[in-house]
């Protein structure tokens, strides 16, 4: 095995009921790589990074992370979880704890880190994602860019070894998109691996090292981004840029 | 023989509200911690679990709360010990209540947003602390305005244990009734009693449902 490779995936198929939202799907991911994931919508993007934590269990072919395989019936299941952070295009904040306290939730109840050290821990990561002056406040009364970038805090107190992302910005005004998509960018400098469902394309010029793109479950082709965005092999993959370029 | 309705056979009827309170308390306290498991069950992630507590729901909604009465007592009398009619009555109040109220904090516990429980999941939280750091304290503030709805329905089912000889208000009216012959005045204090418990509750259940009645995101 590579000891460089953190997620593979092979010949994956992911059903819902009979439809097939996922379909031979071969997939490695090196330590620190960055990846944009992109498609037109129901084109199994979604179920595919979920499929690597199993918050969607997959039907058919091999997932493994950091070599362990996951799977439906994967033992401690919650081991492979917590070195996967997770962002989601709603948020997903607690809103019945503060920004501090849904940053300190998993450290302590998951990695059993003390209280003083998982709040320190807390504010580090808040300090990182630029709002440690909204700490104590819940987080109904915050932004939606601001939501999102505690929720990026809570994933980073878990210190995950790939950081995933469900169209972190595509919830958010446009004015907001920029500050999400600069801690993100931030993210990259400090060489975390990522996987990023996105249609920003000027993020994933600047910090993908490969662009999935993916139609109908399938993945339709992958290049690096200047020659993606420049140059798609696909027919589909033309079709698409071409929608997106249009908006 | 008959008496005249005064005070002191007032006073016996008013004096029985604490039998109804503390058969109410009874089934609510024991109710709420069974129906709290019985909630959990229903949305364990174990099937026979989920299938257990469906079962228990289903009997206990199924049948009528006097049969279940009938049950206990004659049930235990059956079985050698004469059962005291107030614990009889609490033992089945208590059965009836955690069934209802399982099935309605199911209910609140199933209205949290999937986000929520695939958040606390990708953070590595396993099902008992997903649900008792996540879910439970959203579920709760939910759950308070039925909860509260449920206790009025409580109180007056306490009526029924009457049958069984377990002296409450509605038997105490009985009582009285049997010896003054004034149907409509004994019975018609009774039920302004049962109201003055169970109105305000019901008010109370209402502010809190337009208070908490939504899920803040
Ligand atoms: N829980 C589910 N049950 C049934 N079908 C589902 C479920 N989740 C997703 N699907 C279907 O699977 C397909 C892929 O969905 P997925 O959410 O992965 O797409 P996506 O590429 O993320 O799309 P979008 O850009 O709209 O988010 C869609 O056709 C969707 O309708
Ligand atoms: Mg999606």
């Amino acid at each position: 095995m590579d000891a460089d490779r953190i997620i593979s995936m092979e010949a994956v198929d992911k059903y819902f009921g009979n439809f097939r939202a996922l379909h031979d799907i071969n997939l490695e991911v090196s330590r620190r790589e960055r990846i944009v994931l992109c498609g037109p919508s129901g084109s199994g993007k979604s179920t595919l990074i979920r499929c690597i934590n199993q918050i969607e269990h997959h039907d058919k072919g091999r997932i493994i992370f950091d070599g362990m395989e996951v799977g439906a019936h994967t033992k401690g299941l919650d081991k492979v979880r917590r070195e996967i952070g997770m962002v989601f295009q709603s948020f997903n904040l607690f809103p019945h704890l503060t920004v501090l306290e849904n940053c300190m939730l998993a450290p302590m109840k998951v990695r059993g880190i003390a209280k003083p050290a998982a709040a320190a821990l807390a504010r580090e990561h808040l300090e990182q994602v630029r709002i440690p002056e909204q700490a104590d406040k819940y987080p109904g009364q915050l932004s939606g860019g601001q939501q999102q970038r505690v929720a990026i805090a809570r994933a980073l107190c878990m210190q995950p070894k790939v950081m995933l992302f469900d169209e972190p910005t595509s919830a958010l005004d446009p004015e907001m998109v920029k500050e999400v998509l600069e801690t993100m960018i931030g993210l990259a400098e400090n060489d975390m691996t990522m996987l990023c469902v996105t249609h920003e394309m000027g993020f994933a010029r600047s910090v993908a090292h490969r662009v999935i793109f993916m139609d109908q479950g399938e993945i339709v082709e992958e290049a690096p981004p200047e020659e993606f965005f420049a140059h798609p092999a696909s027919e589909r993959g033309r079709v698409f840029l071409g929608q997106i370029l249009r908006q | 023989m008959i008496r005249q309705f005064g005070p002191t056979e007032a006073w016996f009827i008013i004096a029985a509200v604490r039998w109804t309170l503390l058969l109410s308390a009874i089934a609510f306290i024991g109710g709420g911690i069974a129906g709290l498991g019985v909630a959990l069950a229903r949305t364990a992630p174990v099937a026979w679990l989920r299938l257990a507590a469906t079962g228990y729901i289903q009997l206990f909604q199924g049948t009528p709360l006097l049969m279940q009465l009938f049950l206990v007592f004659f049930g235990s009398t059956m079985l050698g010990s004469g059962v005291d009619p107030l614990v009889a009555a609490a033992i089945a109040l208590t059965l009836n209540a955690a069934a209802f109220l399982g099935e309605i904090w199911r209910g609140c516990i199933q209205a949290i947003p999937t986000g929520q429980w695939e958040a606390a999941t990708a953070l590595g939280l396993r099902h008992l602390a997903r649900m008792r750091y996540v879910i439970l304290p959203q579920a709760g503030k939910i759950a308070i305005a039925p909860t509260v709805g449920f206790l009025v329905l409580l109180v007056k089912s306490t009526s029924l244990a009457s049958i069984i000889g377990f002296v409450e208000l509605t038997r105490a009216g009985q009582i009285i009734n049997n010896v003054t012959f004034r149907p409509f005045l004994v019975f018609g204090l009774v039920a302004i009693i049962y109201f003055v418990l169970c109105w305000p509750l019901s008010r109370l259940s209402q502010m809190l449902e337009q208070r908490f009645g939504t899920v803040r995101r």
